[in-house]
């Protein structure tokens, strides 16, 4: 099923045991969570990073000449460092922190898509986007005259190519902002291609990673990507940041989105300057302590690595698939080859949301319902699903766990 | 019971009603109708209503998707506001409202009893809106308003 790098087995036990809630208790049952797509547990690491900061180092950032304030900055801009790293970009200046992927999309809708997209061009999405990586373009669209395309997808649930590639011919397309992951159906899309057919007729692409980088790396330039976009609370992180990624020179051609401190170069009554990338996109006092968790969380997906990652979650998928598939009643959404730790189900005779209180029940969680991605529920013709998504600390027991308890509830509304 | 530890919510009566609901058909006839929507979740629910001439609901039917908790309270909606007043109507409404959200109904009022199997949503604040989202439908259409949002 997934072709995966072969990497020794990360020891399940330690990594588990740096998640102090995985040792919580549900309705006096053991805690089996299985919603990490919508955002994923902390790692030790990250709690105490963040609880150190506010305990011995913190200050804000890029404005006090005192000692807590230079410290600040340096773990604040630490982060960036980390990630230029993770996603091996070029220049740490390429990298911009925003509230979450939805703040990096807007960012990325509003400045790009007013500054340098001109009237009468296109925006391609994809027919599997979350809501974040659709409304904002039809905002964009509204305002700015660009017209909104849609790449469909196949019955699998993967990218239909030709179709994709069609949608470009014209010419008129400047951006293609598509998923890397898709959240609902756990299709990986074929990153390395969309880049090369989009930039033969010239257009630049954004990739939505906000579930990709979970499970596996990430190299911008590998993908020849323009802008790659995530959120570090799926990652491992604290909520309240987020990243976006661009070429220098497409960053540095964009206007600001927000005005304020901290973005700009001088200030008068007349005219005011702006900094340099990429305190040109931040302005405002930023996100300090959830900089700082997510270097540490960084630091905690590079200590296991993401060889050992992605073999471990790969693992977990195609057990799911396999015991899931099992079940009769059971109708797992998506069948894509090329496929991360997302399966979305669907339970014969009952609705996903009873089907997720009755798991809850069970001490398990799942997310239930259109998971911000309601085009696509239309396109699959579902209302809604229930999604099992995987993380480093998901073990095969639970999803045994999962199937035992699906098929008491299938039994319950037989 | 096997299933002792699931059904303090789904109880048979609303096992029963959501997935063979006796009310959940458009009415061949009705003077108002209002659609109910929940965006959080997508359950959707239409609420036909006949009026009599003194004005009661002589008749309330619904057409549905969603949960077993939103088809099971819209059918049991729809039994116990039938021949009621517009203004009994609202006051079960009220009292159901309040059942979902705290789990307590008054004593010995036929039609609360009736409706008493769903008060355990109380406990799942993400599904009551479920229970109550008919509800909202219904009273939109004696309202005369098109539709009523969950949110």
């Amino acid at each position: 099923m997934n072709v995966v790098t072969r990497a020794p087995a990360p020891d399940l036990a330690a990594i588990r045991a740096q998640f102090p809630i995985l040792s919580e208790t549900i309705r006096g049952k053991k805690l089996v969570f299985l919603d990490s797509a919508a955002s994923a547990q902390k790692p030790r690491a990250v709690i105490e990073a963040m609880v150190h900061a506010m305990e011995h180092q913190y200050a804000n950032v890029h404005r006090g000449l005192h000692w807590m304030s230079e410290r600040a900055t340096e773990a604040y801009e630490g982060t960036r460092d980390a990630v230029a790293r993770l996603i091996n970009a070029r220049d740490r200046h390429e990298i911009v922190f925003t509230g979450n992927s939805t703040g990096a999309i807007n960012l990325l809708a509003h400045s790009y898509g007013r500054g340098v997209l001109k009237p009468g061009q296109a925006v391609v999405i994809s027919g599997m986007e979350h809501h974040s990586n659709i409304v904002p373009w039809q905002m964009l669209r509204d305002a700015h005259g660009i017209e909104l395309r849609v790449a469909p997808i196949t019955d699998a649930g993967e990218l239909d190519f030709p179709a994709f590639e069609d949608l470009l011919r014209d010419g008129r397309v400047g951006l293609v902002a598509i998923t890397h992951m898709s959240n609902v159906l756990g299709t990986y899309t074929p990153a390395e291609r969309i880049v090369a057919v989009a930039h033969a007729h010239g257009a630049k692409v954004m990739f939505d990673g906000s579930q990709a980088i979970v499970h596996r790396r990430v190299d911008v330039q590998a993908l020849d990507a323009d802008f790659y976009v995530f959120t570090g609370h799926k990652l491992y992180g604290p909520t309240g940041i987020g990243v976006l990624w661009g070429r220098r020179e497409l960053l540095e051609a964009m206007p600001p989105f927000m005005g304020g401190g901290d973005m700009i170069s001088s200030v008068s009554y007349e005219r005011s300057t702006w900094a340099e990338v990429p305190h040109k996109f931040e302005a405002g006092t930023p996100a300090i302590l959830e900089s700082i968790g997510l270097g540490a969380a960084i630091g905690f997906v590079e200590s296991i690595g993401y060889g050992a990652i992605a073999a471990h979650e790969a693992s977990l998928t195609d057990h799911a698939l396999a015991r899931l598939g099992g079940i009769e009643g059971v109708n797992v959404i998506g069948r894509a080859q090329d496929r991360g730790g997302v399966v979305s189900f669907t339970l014969d005779r009952a609705h996903a949301h009873d089907v997720a209180t009755l798991l809850d029940r069970q001490g398990i969680a799942v997310r239930a319902g259109h998971h911000c991605a309601e085009p696509l529920m239309r396109r699959l013709g579902l209302d809604s699903t229930a999604r099992a998504s995987f993380g480093i600390y998901t073990t095969h027991e639970e999803i045994d766990a999962l199937a035992d308890a699906l098929t008491r509830v299938r039994e319950f509304f037989a | 019971m096997m299933f002792d530890d699931l059904r303090d919510l789904y109880q048979e009566v609303i096992l029963d009603h959501g997935r063979r609901p006796r009310h959940g058909t458009r009415l061949a006839a009705f003077d108002a109708t209002a659609k109910g929507d929940n965006p959080m979740c997508g359950d959707r629910v239409q609420v036909f209503v006949r009026r009599d001439a003194q004005g009661r609901v002589a008749e309330a039917g619904f057409e549905a998707r969603g949960c077993a908790i939103s088809v099971a309270s819209a059918d049991l909606m729809a039994e116990v506001v039938a021949g009621r007043t517009q203004d009994e109507v609202r006051v079960l409404a009220k009292e159901f409202g309040n059942m979902a959200r705290t789990g307590q109904a008054p004593e010995g009022d036929a039609a609360m009893e009736r409706l008493r199997p769903l008060a355990g949503v109380h406990e799942y604040p993400s599904r009551v809106k479920c229970a109550t989202l008919p509800w909202h439908a219904l009273l939109a259409a004696l309202d005369g308003q098109g539709g009523a949002s969950s949110e």
